[in-house]
């Protein structure tokens, strides 16, 4: 079904307590015709993975600003190979410094996307990338 | 690799995810799937829980699930949420609530949109929950929001239907109220610990009490539902409310009450049915004719119904 919307789960790793910018990116979504998933606040890398896979998501958005970004992120990313969810498109929202971008790319993460980016670029990407193989 | 259904049966999370994608999108790999499942469902508990948004429902399936767990059972949840008709995109936020058991193994949560098809929902959710129950989930609960029709009877097609109320509920949900309450089993006022909640359990167990509906020649008996008082987030009240569901489903087996699930069956028979019809219009061969009979009835050449006899017409053999 070519029409079926995405389905995108919006998460928010780490120990701080502010999902304000995931929310607002998760009904931006919503407006750009995606399926969007919430699981809230303070997830670690297993909860994202499990909802993942329960879910049966095709995109992952990680919302991170505690800094923890450098241990989580990859995290998120090995647990999805270990699970056989390579297929999942994952990519991040947050500050995060440019040296630190080039090594996320290296472990999985499609996307950092900065402060200021506005929610029909990241529709936009994620319709681009998202892949849908193999759904019959 | 074995095929989705097989895989899913013997414990693939992973198979079952995406089997329970395809009976949303009813391909014909679901199809196929369901064959093989279908003579292993029947065995779960299914309950449906419903009420107006932000009565607490999904923090109440949360603090059921932990009840289930504690009695050492499996236990599965779909989460239904509107589809917005303008974008076509969802808000699926129930999960947020049920989190913290994401991760253990016994528990399968899954969200799933309304996407607008019109009695195809109950299908969906129905079938989604039908495949939960084939590979072994003991207790499967269907959360939806109580305010459109098809939501409500997804609720109303479980073994035990559950609709929750909250105190601060105003007048203007009365009209809600009075649908939903036709279709429970069981009443909850949830957040018990906000004032009001017992006056709000009393007006029901009065308003209930003198009966929903009239009970009417050929109809089955209105429901008499008990009310309780829960408060999901602490957790006060909620092994009451599984043992009460639990007891309902009892009663309703030593009865030999087979209302519930005939008419589950008939919703599903008739979703297919509907599925299979429109399949079939739509094929190359007959689109021609369909398009004439629509010309027909615009123009008022032909009556729907004489244009529906000569389609049924058509598709007779096969
Ligand atoms: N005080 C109190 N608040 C509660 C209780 N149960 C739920 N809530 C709160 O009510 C709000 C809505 O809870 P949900 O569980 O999301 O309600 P819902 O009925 O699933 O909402 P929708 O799915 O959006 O219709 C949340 O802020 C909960 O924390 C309760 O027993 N007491
Ligand atoms: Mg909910």
């Amino acid at each position: 079904m070519a029409d079926r919307p995405l389905k995108v789960l919006i998460a928010k790793p780490g120990l701080d307590g502010h999902d304000r910018g995931a929310k607002v990116l998760a009904r931006g979504l919503r407006d750009e015709g995606f399926e969007v998933v919430y699981t809230g606040l303070r997830q670690t890398p297993e909860m994202v993975v499990a909802a993942a896979l329960q879910e049966d998501v095709d995109v992952i958005g990680l919302s991170i600003l505690s800094g923890a970004h450098m241990t989580l992120l990859p995290r998120v990313c090995a647990l999805l190979r270990e699970q056989g969810l390579d297929d999942v498109l994952v990519v991040a929202g947050g500050i995060i410094p440019d040296d630190d971008v080039m090594a996320l790319g290296a472990t999985g993460i499609a996307r950092v996307f900065g402060p200021g980016t506005t929610i029909a670029e990241v529709a936009d990407f994620l319709r681009a990338n998202a892949r849908r193989a193999d759904r019959a | 690799m074995s095929d989705p259904a097989t895989a899913a049966r013997a414990g693939d999370r992973r198979a079952l995810a995406r089997l329970l994608t395809a009976v949303e999108n009813r391909t014909p790999a679901a199809e196929a799937a369901l064959r093989v499942l279908y003579p292993y469902a029947g065995r779960a508990h299914l309950v449906g829980i419903t009420g107006a948004p932000g009565t607490g429902k999904s923090t109440l399936v949360a603090a059921l699930i932990e009840e289930v767990r504690r009695g050492g059972r499996s236990v599965a949840v779909v989460a239904v949420d509107p589809t917005s008709p303008i974008t076509g995109g969802a808000i699926l936020g129930d999960r947020v609530r049920m989190q913290a058991r994401a991760t253990d193994p016994d528990v399968f949560i899954r969200s799933m949109a309304s996407r607008g098809h019109a009695g195809g929902l109950a299908a969906a959710s129905v079938t989604a929950a039908a495949v939960l129950d084939a590979v072994g989930f003991e207790v499967v609960f269907l959360e939806t929001v109580g305010t459109g029709q098809s939501e409500v009877e997804v609720a109303a097609a479980a073994d035990t239907t559950v609709v929750v109320e909250a105190p601060e509920m105003g007048d203007e949900i009365q009209a809600i109220k009075a649908g939903l309450l036709e279709v429970a089993d069981l009443v909850v006022v949830n957040k018990g610990d906000r004032p009001g909640a017992q006056r709000a359990a009393a007006q029901l167990r009065a308003m209930l009490s003198a009966g929903v509906a009239p009970a009417r020649p050929g109809r089955p008996a209105p429901k008499r539902p008990e009310v309780l008082i829960t408060t999901a987030t602490t957790g006060e009240g909620v092994a009451e409310l599984l043992a009460a569901t639990e007891r309902h489903r009892a009663r309703q087996l030593a009865d030999g009450d087979d209302r519930t699930r005939l008419a589950r069956a008939e919703a599903e028979l008739m979703a297919a049915l509907e599925h299979r019809l429109r399949a079939r219009l739509r094929d190359p061969r007959r689109l021609a004719a369909g398009e004439a009979a629509l010309r027909a009835i615009a123009d008022h050449v032909l009556d729907p119904y004489t244009a529906a006899d000569r389609l049924l017409a058509t598709l007779a053999p096969e």
